[in-house]
């Protein structure tokens, strides 16, 4: 763009209530806006990463921890929470193509369909967590896992029970708990986003704040398609 | 921040179309969403077989696909200036120095602790 073309679009723009007064065009709000959240999602990314090296650690050093111990976590259950992940980042993806379009009764409904997809998400999560809570599959202090280890040497389907087994559980309520946490503040974002939409505050220079909030929910679901496979499918 | 060649040809006046930002056509948006659908099967399926330990460096790779596809469509890397793949990168790289540093680190120092415990 030139730099004449830059003073009329900032001179047609002055006046709209959504162009805030220090910056000169649309354009140029949005990419700022766009800088700012792809620096804090950087600042996630190193977050996680060093949960991600603490299991980096614990599984280069005591293996058997972790073949052991991924047989209390259910496939199919972390399957389908993959699955209902990248559906609400796909429908999240459809908001913001909906809001860049000013379509936004179409958001709306999108933005409420990734809601859903994130209630479902927890959902699962919660039958997870009761289920090792009932049997004593805690972190390394609560470790009692006398029933389901029981259950497993019975049936034959597991070697003799690791020293330090709870090793397992306390990296995995960290990093899942951790990323728990960022789904529940993604629901936050996408109803504050979804209110504004409601109430019309987006249009075609506007847009900004869904596709930001965008933005997080796809790293959010992005760290879990690395925690399926490190927890959930260790052979 | 200069705009990106690509969304720069998107800034027309016309009002039918979105004022800057490239978007997404819905038909990318369903393929990639197909794709990690059927590439979170193809992780699933992968450990039904015994590859040994190349059964966590197939994961991770499948895994890191779908990662890209996500990064690269969902978060439109692809079509937006490249500096903020290049935040990204640099996240990632640092990230990637940490756990390698860290893991040689206790990789030098597992023997002693082993002694030990």
């Amino acid at each position: 763009m030139s730099n004449a073309d830059h003073h009329l679009v900032a001179g047609a723009e002055g006046h709209q209530p959504s162009l805030a007064h220090h910056f000169s065009s649309h354009r140029q709000q949005y990419e700022a806006g766009k800088l700012g959240m792809w620096l804090f999602l950087l600042t996630e990314v190193l977050l996680f990463g060093g949960l991600f090296c603490a299991y980096a650690v614990f599984r280069a050093n005591r293996p058997e921890i972790f073949i052991w111990a991924h047989q209390f976590l259910d496939k199919q259950l972390g399957a389908l929470n993959t699955a209902v992940l990248i559906t609400s980042s796909f429908t999240m993806a459809l908001a913001v193509r909906c809001a860049q379009w000013d379509q936004r009764r179409l958001s709306a409904f999108f933005l409420t369909l990734t809601l859903v997809c994130a209630c479902v998400f927890l959902g699962v999560k919660y039958v997870e967590y009761k289920h090792k809570w009932e049997e004593g599959l805690l972190w390394v202090r609560q470790f009692q896992p006398a029933e389901a280890a029981a259950s497993l040497d019975e049936s034959g389907t597991s070697d003799q029970q690791p020293r330090h087994a709870g090793i397992f559980f306390s990296i995995y309520f960290a990093m899942t708990g951790l990323h728990a946490v960022h789904v529940l503040a993604g629901m936050g974002a996408i109803g504050w986003v979804l209110v504004r939409t409601l109430r019309g505050h987006f249009n075609r220079q506007y847009f900004g704040p869904v596709d930001y909030v965008g933005l997080y929910w796809h790293l959010v679901d992005l760290i879990w398609i690395y925690l399926f496979p490190l927890f959930y499918l260790i052979h | 921040m200069k705009p990106g060649p690509s969304s720069g040809t998107n800034l027309t006046h016309h009002n039918d179309q979105p004022f800057h930002a490239h978007v997404v056509p819905v038909i990318v948006l369903l393929a990639v969403f197909g794709a990690l659908l059927g590439l979170t099967f193809l992780s699933l399926a992968a450990t039904w077989i015994d590859l040994g330990t190349w059964n966590l460096w197939l994961a991770m790779g499948i895994a890191t696909v779908k990662a890209a596809l996500v990064a690269l469509y969902f978060m439109h890397l692809r079509y937006d200036h490249s500096f903020y793949a290049l935040v990204l990168a640099a996240a990632l790289l640092f990230v990637l120095l940490f756990v390698c540093l860290t893991l040689l680190d206790t990789v030098e120092y597992y023997p002693d602790i082993h002694a030990i415990s």
